[in-house]
């Protein structure tokens, strides 16, 4: 199936309620045509609202701009935008077979019975559907019901598709399986899309780039992998993953160095001026006490996670290290290990 | 346990038994040893025939205004946000708490000088739909407030249509249920109603409660008895007929 994909470009939108609460402050956002984007943050923080701003089912504050390709959609009501949207528990139609859901918005468009069997039949095809065309939506399974759902969106050819949180209703099992499997159909459909979510792991499996969202802003727009290496927020780092935050001293400070224990370790140029550092678990290498160039420390706690063990680090500091080491690790609690850290781990938290 | 049940059971049925037996005797002082005679249903039918039959026209056509008036107002109050939709809800509600009596009263204050509205079924009929209304608009509005119905209408958006076509093809369709019931309980009620009736009524227009009451006042008690027999043969086969329809119609469109 071929979609007229279209970029989205999004400009000063704020959404403030009746009530006075600002539910997204002025924000700034552009899709490519045929990117996945991945709205990502915790409930509350207006990611949903600006999904539903640019389906129109919300309406932005006055000065908001919302464009699809060239055209002006601000004021243009959700049934003209021609948008595909994915809910969270799914709206199939109750009283309708896979079908005649999937070829509703079809129908509802005046496309010939011709076009609307064969788009349809593709589709039953693309989502692996076959044989569930005549059951309604109360005989499927969870999974079943996600993949109607999004054949549904795409039927009509939207410009643009939009998830609201397609993997939420789902258990966590099933929710792995068909996280990569709507990857790929995505990929495979070239449709620009937003995901809303607020699972990480969910999010980088599908997106192209994330916008990591925190009480009504956007805060970082990147790819998985770079908000992951060098988040620009202490959130953006501890949303995607775990991470030990450590305070800088003036003069450490002043030097671009950190303090370990009683050892004094330099810090990448990336992270000069920043007060505070970050440091991922994983990139904490745990050695044997009296390694050359390792800090030794306590072992306070070891906790057995299955694919690794995390150790709790007593470093002499107010907090303590958190390290992820591979499951076959020998430091028990209890025990004089010594650390290492190679410079370039270091991550400056900019706020 | 089952000594209670029978009792109050034949308790509750005796009087209705007595009154159909009392229907079809030949003297109902004489009790059974007078003999059967279908002598008093004829005369029923042939003097009192026609109210059976406005009254099943009546509780229809009142089925028909309340579900068209009835079912764009729950939706209206559904998806309002305003206090002034509760409040409407609220006075809307009130033809069922104030006396019959008193609504008919009303009525005739405002359009008795009306003569030909006054003198037509149509009056009453426009009192049995104000008293019938809020059954319609509460059951049918409790549906369309369900969460999943506001997502559902969400996603027809989405998908294109339009008002009307979200409103016939999408929402009618999910509150079904709910919308034969309270058909079923517009009927019911409308049927049976006698309060406003019988303020409303004139003697060229008589629904069968009405009629009722006038053979109860004026005729023999066999006459009266006669008459239950047959608002029980008319009604309750369309009653049946209405519920199976129910049935149907929530197997097919409820979850």
């Amino acid at each position: 199936m071929e979609n007229k994909s279209t970029s989205i470009d999004i400009r000063q939108c704020a959404k403030t309620y009746p009530d006075g609460t600002r539910g997204l402050q002025p924000t700034d956002l552009h899709v490519e045509p045929g990117e996945v984007l991945a709205l990502l943050g915790p409930s509350g923080c207006g990611k949903t609202t600006l999904l539903r701003i640019i389906a129109g089912l919300e309406s932005a504050d006055a000065g908001s701009y919302i464009g699809f390709g060239s055209q002006d959609v601000t004021h243009m009501p959700i049934e003209q935008r021609e948008v595909g949207m994915v809910f969270q528990h799914y709206a199939l139609f109750p009283q309708m077979s896979v079908q005649a859901n999937i070829g509703y918005g079809l129908r509802i468009r005046g496309a010939s019975a011709e076009e609307q069997r064969r788009t349809v039949g593709e589709l039953v095809d693309l989502v692996r559907l076959n044989g569930l065309e005549h059951k309604r939506p109360a005989e499927l399974s969870g999974g079943q019901r996600q993949r109607v759902a999004l054949a549904r969106a795409v039927a009509s050819k939207p410009r643009v598709l939009l998830l609201d949180e397609p993997l939420t209703a789902l258990d966590a099992k099933l929710k792995e399986t068909l996280r990569d499997e709507l990857a790929q159909l995505l990929r495979q459909l070239r449709i620009t899309a937003v995901h809303v979510t607020h699972d990480q792991q969910e999010a980088m499996a599908i997106a192209d780039r994330m916008a990591v969202m925190k009480a009504g802003q956007i805060l970082q727009i990147g790819d998985g992998e770079s908000l992951y290496r060098n988040p620009s927020h202490p959130f953006v780092a501890t949303f995607l993953g775990r991470v030990n935050q450590l305070e800088r001293s003036a003069d450490l400070l002043a030097h671009n160095q950190i303090m370990l224990g009683d050892v004094v370790l330099p810090c990448p140029d990336s992270c000069a001026g920043a007060a505070q550092v970050l440091l991922r678990p994983e990139d904490i290498e745990v050695c044997a006490a009296g390694t050359a160039g390792a800090v030794s420390c306590a072992v306070s706690r070891r906790v057995f996670l299955g694919d690794r063990v995390q150790l709790t680090l007593n470093v002499g500091g107010p907090n303590p290290l958190i390290a992820d080491v591979g499951r076959d690790h020998a430091a028990n609690a209890g025990d004089v290990v010594g650390i290492r850290i190679a410079p370039h781990h270091w991550m400056a938290s900019r706020v | 346990m089952w000594a209670v049940t029978l009792t109050v059971t034949a308790f509750m049925l005796a009087p209705m038994l007595l009154s159909i037996l009392a229907g079809v005797v030949v003297n109902y002082s004489q009790g059974i040893s007078s003999g059967f005679t279908t002598r008093w249903l004829l005369e029923v039918w042939t003097g009192y025939g026609n109210t059976v039959l406005m009254s099943l026209f009546i509780a229809c056509a009142c089925v028909v205004l309340a579900l068209v008036l009835g079912v764009p107002c729950a939706y209206a109050l559904a998806r309002s946000r305003s206090a002034w939709a509760r409040h409407f809800e609220e006075l809307l509600t009130l033809p069922v708490a104030i006396p019959g009596l008193a609504s008919a009263l009303a009525l005739l204050l405002a359009y008795g000088s009306v003569t030909y509205f006054r003198q037509s079924f149509a009056f009453i009929l426009v009192g049995h739909v104000i008293f019938t209304l809020p059954f319609m608009v509460r059951m049918v509005g409790s549906a369309f407030r369900r969460q999943e119905l506001v997502a559902l209408e969400e996603a027809a958006r989405s998908l294109g249509a339009s008002f009307c076509q979200r409103f016939v093809g999408i929402l009618v369709p999910a509150v079904l249920p709910a919308i034969v019931a309270a058909c079923l309980m517009v009927f019911t009620l409308s049927v049976g109603e006698f309060n406003l009736t019988w303020m409303l009524h004139t003697p060229l227009t008589r629904t069968l409660p009405v009629g009722l009451a006038d053979s109860y006042a004026s005729m023999r008690l066999e006459i009266g008895s006669a008459y239950t027999i047959i608002f029980l043969i008319v009604i309750l086969p369309v009653m049946w007929a209405l519920q199976a329809i129910g049935h149907v119609i929530e197997k097919h469109y409820g979850k």
